[in-house]
């Protein structure tokens, strides 16, 4: 990813504000060409409200945000040209059919004639609806309603694709394939995608950058990668011993031991390197002439980075 | 590309947008059988409980079940379009396209404006075959009709624009604004037969001057000057219309 290059999202100091409360307190961030963006953060954070600023449903009550060069405020409908946003809810005409919703979409984008049926006939057939083409939207289950609000997004040919929960809900065949499509329409096509989340296993799997907000802020944002390393001191090593007794001081004396702990009849020894904790547990082990019976290590999720940025908040919300 | 052409193609969108909108209309809302059969059913027993029992010319009651018929056929089905979208949430996706607001919402009335007119048929169709009415001013009456129409159409969407939590409560709305008007516009009993209160009323309700304006097309005396009523209705149109946009941006995120 070059970070010098123009980001095609560009977001500076974004506020929304309802009455006295603000739900988006300043956020800054950047998403670049081809990037598959993460906008993780609990309920209530304010990821949907920013999305709903970026495609021009809300408007901001501070700051500036612009898509590719448009501003959001003052070229509204030219920031809107490029987007496709596929929401969390599938809001589809019911009563019109597949056929008619994924034309309409691409008739008020000005999508011409021959390319929005050739490209709605292509996506349909991607998408495993073809056989529903002249079934209105009614008779769909979830799952595909979000299948046909992701080919209404698509045919508009859109350069930034905003997901807001694509797969909150659905059933596992359904999220795996818009999964599936996402990843490829960001690798092969190069597509810019922005996924909001809630779920840290899909966004640690598909997108190269994330962004973590809470309560309005942006408190982390970088590569998982990163992100992840940045909680070195949370990696550990987890080891069970037996045939003989050693004493926590013995451990905490083993290089590159931060701290231990123990979980029941197994011990964790937390450091920047738990492989190489591994060999200096070994090594004791056999010098003890003790059995290894249990070695793990353990690195850091992008579920605990969430959890130690949002802290407790995202616990209290979810309960 | 100058700025002129640049302008030009900004308005072409927009303008093939709403045309976009008054298809997605005609499909969702105006083009259903229940829609339909009131907007034909409405005027003709409302014309037959005119006619009946009453000792007065029944062609002398055709211009006003004409502008009746325009008045609910046009304004009918606007006040609920944004409610219902609303309900369903497909409104945010309307709104995050690149169609203004502004555009959504000509397209809003241009559908009441073809719906209401096209619908006025029926009672001008009935008046001619049941009565002596017969069309002396066709461009009169035309008049009345699209400039009507597409005033009605506009305080439609006006009527559109508050965030209720129900389609019912807009409907509820719709129609406190609309009954009183449609007793003060002339339409049961001509203008300068009615009480002097009344009078001062009558030119604030657009009606008046459709109603006017049908009755010119049907050779029957009108109460305005035949130049005023136009002029009014466009402005009518205009304000409305103005005001639909300016409610309606600023009450777009709520009830999403």
């Amino acid at each position: 990813m070059n970070d010098h290059a123009d980001p095609v999202i560009a977001v500076r100091g974004l506020v929304k504000r309802f009455g006295p409360v603000t739900a988006v307190a300043g956020v800054d961030f950047d998403v670049q060409t081809g990037e598959l963006f993460g906008f993780l953060g609990p309920n209530g954070a304010g990821k949907t409200t920013t999305v709903r600023m970026l495609t021009g449903v809300l408007e901001p009550s501070d700051g500036t945000a612009t898509i590719q060069d448009h501003d959001i405020r003052t070229e509204s409908l030219l920031s809107r040209a490029h987007l496709g946003v596929v929401p969390e809810e599938a809001n589809v005409y019911l009563d019109l059919t597949v056929w008619r919703n994924l034309m309409l979409m691409a008739e008020l984008h000005g999508v011409p004639r021959r390319q929005r049926v050739s490209e709605g006939e292509r996506l349909l057939e991607a998408l495993g609806l073809a056989e529903r083409k002249l079934h209105k939207a009614r008779t769909l289950s979830k799952g595909l309603r979000q299948r046909l609000m992701l080919c209404a997004a698509l045919v508009t040919a859109p350069e930034i694709l905003f997901l807001d929960e694509p797969t909150s809900g659905l059933d596992v065949a359904s999220a795996r394939l818009i999964r599936q499509i996402v990843r490829k329409l960001n690798d092969d096509d190069g597509l810019t995608v922005f996924l909001t989340t809630h779920n840290m296993d899909e966004a640690e799997k598909m997108c190269s950058r994330v962004a973590i907000i809470d309560q309005g802020r942006i408190v982390a944002i970088d590569t998982p990668e990163r992100l992840r390393s940045a909680m070195r001191s949370s990696q550990y090593l987890e080891v069970a011993l037996t045939g003989g007794q050693v004493g926590s001081p013995e451990l905490e004396r083993l290089p590159g031991t931060l701290r231990v702990s123990h979980e029941g009849d197994r011990v964790r020894l937390y450091g920047e390197q738990p492989g190489r904790l591994a060999l200096e547990v070994a090594r004791l082990a056999e010098a003890k002439g003790l059995e290894i019976a249990h070695l793990c290590t353990h690195k850091p999720s992008l579920e605990d980075v969430f959890l130690y940025f949002t802290g407790d908040r995202a616990q209290e919300v979810e309960q | 590309m100058t700025a002129y052409t640049e302008l030009a193609q900004t308005w072409r969108r927009q303008a093939h947008g709403a045309l976009v909108i008054v298809k997605k209309n005609a499909l969702l809302y105006y083009l259903k059988p229940p829609v339909l059969i009131f907007g034909v059913l409405f005027p003709v027993f409302f014309f037959l409980a005119f006619k009946m029992g009453r000792p007065i010319p029944a062609e002398s009651i055709v211009p006003g079940m004409v502008a009746m018929a325009l008045w609910f056929t046009a304004s009918a089905v606007g006040p609920l379009v944004t409610p219902w979208e609303r309900r369903a949430k497909t409104y945010e996706r309307l709104i995050s396209t690149p169609v203004s607001v502004r555009a959504i919402l000509a397209g809003d009335v241009v559908s009441g404006l073809i719906f209401g007119a096209c619908l006025s048929v029926v009672p001008i169709l009935l008046g001619l075959a049941l009565t002596d009415a017969s069309i002396f001013g066709a461009a009169e009456l035309a008049g009345g009709i699209v400039l009507g129409a597409l005033s009605f159409a506009a305080l439609g969407v006006l009527l559109a624009a508050p965030p209720a939590s129900s389609p019912s409560n807009i409907m509820l709305l719709s129609n406190l604004v609309r009954l009183p008007l449609l007793f003060v516009s002339g339409v049961f009993l001509p203008i300068a037969q009615m009480p002097g209160w009344a009078r001062w009323i009558a030119p604030i309700s657009p009606l008046s001057y459709a109603g006017d304006m049908i009755r010119s097309g049907f050779g029957q005396p009108t109460y305005f000057p035949a130049w005023l009523s136009p002029i009014m209705l466009v402005a009518f149109t205009v304000l409305l219309f103005w005001g639909a946009c300016a409610f309606h941006r600023r009450w777009r995120a709520k009830g999403l």
